[in-house]
């Protein structure tokens, strides 16, 4: 081979071809093009005559040059260049590559297989034994050196792990000399040195780091009402921008993008912040957040519980004392909850109303019936009902005898007091939490001590019912299942008069377990203990989220720690853990996360992910050559004369792209046609003789609208559904035809906006001639399908009293070409009443968007040019008095359609009376 | 020959159409749809022509006695006299009147032909006697001598052809079709034989569009139809100006011909309508008195 720049040959002894170009340009010159012969009498009178200029027997310079470059293209094809021609040098002994593996390799895994793939071919050429390793997924034992193309075939299933790799231990415990190629994701990160020294140990280690933007999304923190969001870059040059999505739940369920904020960096800065404030109906649904066109598991975060704000509605007893903050019986929860839940105030009723996930009730004793079955119908959904003893519980006979729906326990009158100045015995500290109970595994603090509480009646199942009691066995909080949701009791005040639990940071953590409020800031290891965590959802290395059905619960201690230290591995993969109903995400981006980009020693030979491909470029000079010469064959013929006509038009056709129609004239022409004057319109049904028939009806309608009334419409138009604009027409007359095609869905849509804008239709089947009540046409029955999806409300036959027996003349029958009965409109209101002494009902307002019917009234109105009615109607003096109707019918119908319900106005009353009366 | 029927039944319909155009011109009016044309001058004939004082050489027979009896002096009754006049028509059909500059033209000979035969059938039908040069038709009247005619009208060989004078009437007319582009000094030879028999007449030359637009260009060999002649020239949009100054000369010079002996000359172009060609050539042959 032989290399000239990015370019190599395969076959450079065809070059020597170029050295016979100079010869064909001396032969091309010296060639004069072939001539033509033609029959012509006139040559009598050319005999003679010479020609002036001699040098046209030559080529011309640029055909010349065209043909030499069509020539050299030819040859240089043949000399089998190749861009990129690749010169490697075999390497020898068994070979390691060594893939990161990480969630940072997910966003270019492809390319980082395809040079995979490219080392492998090459370590295949060379006969060296391969093996490939994921430092994320580490081979146990030995490492499998083997042929590379066993693990050419391997490479597909090579997946990158959202974790980070623990290699160092494993490099060290290598033995046997091999060198390594890394395929490193660019992180720095512990145990990276002394996995190198352990490479470096075995042989040469060679790394391949790719240049691709990472960014990364750390946890969402909840911040004085807005959710912020910390978006973190490594290794990227300025002006790289993204969106950021919070994905969840729609409330149908269905996962869709909730909000939508653009990221951009400033040129230095390598964190982004980011801010969305949502309404908390929103926030509270979203399920994750991302980076648009992010593949890594990086730039997904999951959100848990943090985010969620549940709401809260406090009830007290009577606030009698107003003005003592501090011993308001819900100050501490108030204090507690402030910053964790939307607290909602308000009588029982009315919270219960905006659907509380909690009501907590601080000594509150009765309820009234009405009151309960609410609270009761709601607890059987799912709420969580927590009560806090007090002064009047316990003076209350509530659940003394029989045990209260509303209450875990039957109390005993009265309660205790213990330690006080009047009591024996010593204030009471609280009991560990016993297993079962949501609390366990809390500490427990010394200085908690109750002095005053309710008692539990012993009643069986009293053990079961207690979660946390105290020191001397009396329970202290107690709950019960009641539907899907829960009653629970704590025995003493929500304020700090009966117990100091309130002032203390267990009385949240209580809240917490309780899944009262949300977690406030991570959870230490300490406060997990003892629960069993499930995943309900991970994410793998490209972020994408999975079922999380076969991997087995995780001890809350050790999620705490992995949640602590940022750590994931195999057994605790990243994702959605739950146990109760708390949830706990643990990301690959903690919050105290910080990517660095790795500094590779400068012993260490560092190359790009680009593999640079051997392209031939045979084929494409060959495309060359021929383009010329077929340009050469158009040129010759121009030279010589013998382009013209139809070949010139034919090579123009060739060389001219054909260009799109633009066609937005013709319909700001209809646009135009369309609003310059009131115009009617008619559905082009695709039969002809109906479409004639309608479009003259209207004509003729128009034309005794010019006489008789104020309305002075154009020439009517046809509309087509699918291709024209509906918006411009009041009016539509739309007659049904047993063959209509239905609308598209397009078309559809356009109707709806039609129906709802304001616009009306005049269906007209055009039957009733045969149709009567409940007799089905095929044109009815394709009516009932056609407007099937349309948006039409609830109908009924016309009323006496309807504002289109009196817009203009005052009609009670509604004929056409035939005086069917069956006209429909939009049905008035239930509540319209009529008004003693007032001829109609105050009705709707608005047009009734719809008018169905089937006498044909295109027909009655159909004229001719000369204005001659085209179709008789009836018989005689009777016809000619059904058409005037017919006639009179439109005319009111269009003044419905124009001025609305103005005639239904009762100012008009007066005036109609007296004219109905005459 | 093969199209003889077809080419004398265009030529019937091109020859339609032309009385109501003769109607205008109200002095050959009468002549034209009479039949033989009026001499302008007493004679044997069937028209009034003029009442003259009878002379003492006046036999009495001769008097017409009831223009006499308005008067004193006798009067003879003359007629005009009237004579038939003898056309000869001679129409090229030489190889280079078989050249058409674009298919959907016809060649120049198919213009010719239809040309001469319209205007034959319009002589017959106005009493003259027409006749073909060169073949066997002398000048006669009768529709059946227009089959023989068109029958006659033969192709040539030579190149170019040469006017034919032989069967020429004395004293008639003549008219010679065809694009005239060979040797001139023949046509001229001709002109001078007509010339000397007293034969007037018509020069017709029937020309393709492509022939005034030589609209060649490029490396081009010409050839005569008939391959007798050759020109060869490399650039031949270059020859264009000093071949039409050529074919302008050659126009020149045969309507001075022309003029010096009495005809007329017309040069029609293939692409144009035949009528007025027609037309011209009647007219032509109506004025020459």
């Amino acid at each position: 081979m032989w290399i000239i720049g990015p370019i190599g040959f395969t076959a450079p002894v065809f070059l020597w071809g170029l050295l016979a170009l100079p010869v064909l340009y001396w032969i091309l010159r010296a060639v004069p093009p072939a001539p033509i012969r033609r029959r012509f009498p006139g040559v009598a009178l050319l005999l003679g005559l010479r020609d002036d200029e001699v040098e046209t027997d030559r080529t011309p310079w640029w055909l010349l040059a065209l043909r030499m470059l069509a020539l050299a293209a030819l040859i240089s094809a043949f000399a089998g260049p190749v861009l990129n021609p690749s010169e490697r040098q075999a390497g020898s002994g068994p070979l390691l590559v060594v893939m990161d593996g990480t969630w940072a390799d997910a966003r270019d895994w492809p390319r980082r297989i395809d040079r995979v793939a490219a080392l492998l071919e090459e370590a295949g050429r060379d006969g060296r034994p391969v093996a490939v390793t994921l430092l994320t997924d580490l081979p146990s034992g030995e490492v499998p050196f083997q042929a590379a193309s066993v693990w050419a075939a391997r490479l597909g299933s090579l997946t990158p792990k959202p974790w980070q790799p623990q290699s160092a231990a494993w490099a060290q415990g290598l033995d046997g000399n091999f060198e390594t190629f890394w395929l490193s994701d660019g992180m720095d990160r512990k145990g990276r040195a002394e996995t190198l020294a352990a490479f470096e140990n075995r042989g040469a280690v060679t790394v391949f780091e790719g240049s691709r933007p990472m960014l990364a999304l750390a946890p969402p923190v909840y911040d004085a009402g807005a959710i912020a969001l910390e978006v973190l870059r490594l290794a990227s040059p300025a002006g790289v921008e993204t969106d950021l999505v919070a994905r969840g739940p729609d409330p149908a369920g269905i996962e869709r993008d909730l909000a939508r904020q653009s990221i951009s960096f400033a040129p230095d800065e390598s964190i982004s912040l980011a801010s969305l404030d949502l309404p908390p109906e929103l926030r509270n649904r979203i399920a994750r957040f991302e980076l648009v066109g992010q593949r890594s598991a990086a730039a997904v975060s999951l959100v848990d519980d943090s985010l969620r704000r549940r709401k809260v509605a406090l009830l007290a007893g009577r606030d009698d004392r107003e003005g003592l903050q501090l011993l308001s019986p819900t100050h501490y929860l108030r204090q507690a909850l402030e910053p964790v839940a939307e607290l909602i105030d308000g009588n029982l009723q009315d919270v219960l109303l905006a659907s509380p996930d909690v009501v907590i009730m601080a000594d509150v004793a009765h309820l009234s019936q009405e009151d309960q079955d609410a609270v009761l119908g709601w607890l059987d959904k799912g709420g969580l009902l927590l009560r806090f003893a007090g002064p009047r519980l316990a003076a209350s006979d509530v659940s003394r005898d029989a045990e209260d729906p509303l209450l875990p326990v039957r109390l005993r009158e009265g309660g205790r007091s213990v330690g006080g100045a009047m009591s024996w015995g010593e204030p009471k500290t609280l009991a560990a939490f016993p297993a079962g109970s949501p609390f366990v595994g809390l500490p427990v603090p010394a200085e908690v001590t109750v002095t005053s509480q309710v008692l539990a009646q012993p009643d069986p199942d009293l053990g079961e019912r207690s979660i946390a009691a105290l020191a001397d066995g009396t329970p202290l909080v107690t709950r019960k299942a009641v539907g899907q949701g829960q009653v629970v009791l704590f025995h003493v005040t929500a304020n700090a008069d009966w117990s100091n639990l309130p002032l203390s940071g267990l009385f949240v953590q209580m809240l917490e377990r309780l899944a009262v409020s949300a977690r406030v800031a991570t959870a230490g290891a300490g406060d997990m203990a003892g629960e069993i965590w499930q995943p309900v959802a991970i994410l793998d290395a490209f972020g994408t989220v999975q079922d999380a059905d076969r991997i087995a619960g995780v001890p809350g201690e050790k999620l705490g720690a992995a949640l602590a230290l940022g750590l994931t591995g195999p057994d605790i993969p990243p994702g959605l853990y739950a146990t109760g109903d708390r949830r706990l995400a643990l990301n690959v981006i903690g919050p105290d996360t910080v990517l660095e980009p790795v500094i590779w020693p400068d012993r260490v030979a560092v190359e790009g992910l680009v593999v640079a491909r051997e392209q031939g470029l045979k084929g494409l000079l060959l495309v060359l050559a021929l383009a010329a010469l077929m340009i050469d064959i158009l040129a010759a013929l121009w030279v010589s004369g013998k382009l013209r006509g139809s070949v010139a038009v034919l090579a123009v056709l060739l060389m001219v792209p054909h260009g799109a129609d633009a066609q937005t004239p013709e319909s700001e022409e209809f646009a135009i046609r369309a609003t310059a004057n009131v115009v009617l319109a008619h559905v082009i049904t695709g039969d002809a003789q109906v479409d004639r028939v309608a479009e003259a009806g209207l004509k003729g309608l128009g034309e005794v609208l010019f006489a008789r009334t104020t309305i002075e419409p154009a020439a009517p138009v046809g509309v087509d559904l699918e291709t024209d604009e509906l918006l411009f027409f009041p009016f539509l007359y739309w007659p049904m035809t047993a063959d209509m095609p239905l609308p598209s869905s397009a078309a559809y849509r356009k109707l709806n906006d039609y129906l709802r804008s304001g616009g009306m239709i005049l269906f007209d089947t055009r039957d009733a001639d045969v149709a009567g009540f409940g007799a089905a046409t095929p044109e009815g029955r394709r009516l009932q399908l056609i407007a099937a999806p349309l948006d039409i409300p609830p109908l009924e036959p016309v009323p006496e009293d309807h504002v289109l027996t009196r817009t203009f003349y005052l009609l009670q029958e509604f004929p056409g070409r035939h005086a069917g009965r069956g006209i429909w409109v939009e049905a008035a209101p239930m509540d319209a009443e009529q008004i003693e002494g007032m001829p109609f009902r105050n009705l709707n307002d608005g047009v009734t968007p719809v008018i169905i019917g089937g006498n044909d009234w295109a027909s009655a109105w159909a004229m001719d040019d000369r204005g001659v009615p085209m179709f008789p109607v009836g018989r005689g003096f009777t016809g000619e008095r059904q058409r005037e109707v017919a006639f009179r019918f439109g005319v009111n119908v269009i003044m419905h359609v124009l001025t609305g319900n103005y005639k239904s106005d009762q100012v008009h009353v007066p005036a109609l009376l007296e004219r109905l009366g005459q | 020959m093969t199209q003889a029927a077809t080419l004398r039944a265009q030529a019937e319909t091109l020859g339609q159409t032309l009385p109501p155009l003769l109607a205008q011109a109200d002095h050959l009016a009468a002549t034209v749809i009479l039949g033989d044309h009026g001499r302008r001058r007493a004679g044997m004939g069937d028209e009034f022509w003029q009442y003259r004082p009878a002379t003492p050489s006046d036999t009495a027979r001769m008097i017409d006695w009831r223009r006499s009896a308005r008067g004193d002096a006798h009067f003879v009754r003359e007629r005009e006299w009237q004579a038939a006049q003898s056309v000869t028509l001679w129409v090229d059909g030489a190889r280079s009147m078989e050249f058409s500059g674009s298919r959907n033209r016809p060649p120049k000979s198919d213009r010719a032909r239809l040309l001469s035969l319209a205007l034959a059938v319009l002589l017959v039908r106005g009493g003259e006697r027409v006749g073909l040069a060169g073949a066997d038709a002398p000048p006669r009247g009768g529709r059946a001598h227009l089959l023989r005619i068109a029958a006659a009208m033969a192709e040539d060989d030579a190149d170019y052809g040469a006017p034919d004078t032989s069967g020429m009437v004395a004293h008639g007319r003549a008219v010679f079709v065809s694009d005239f582009l060979g040797d001139p000094a023949k046509l001229e030879t001709a002109l001078a034989a007509a010339s000397d028999r007293g034969v007037t007449g018509a020069l017709v030359q029937v020309l393709d569009p492509a022939e005034e637009e030589f609209p060649f260009d490029g490396r081009t060999i010409f050839e005569s139809m008939g391959g007798s002649l050759r020109h060869e020239t490399l650039r031949a949009s270059d020859l264009r100006t000093r071949y039409l100054d050529r074919l302008a000369e050659r126009k020149a010079l045969l309507e001075r011909l022309a003029r010096a002996s009495g005809w007329h000359y017309l040069c029609h172009h293939t692409g144009q309508s035949a009528q007025s060609a027609l037309l011209w050539m009647f007219r032509a042959l109506e004025g020459g008195r």
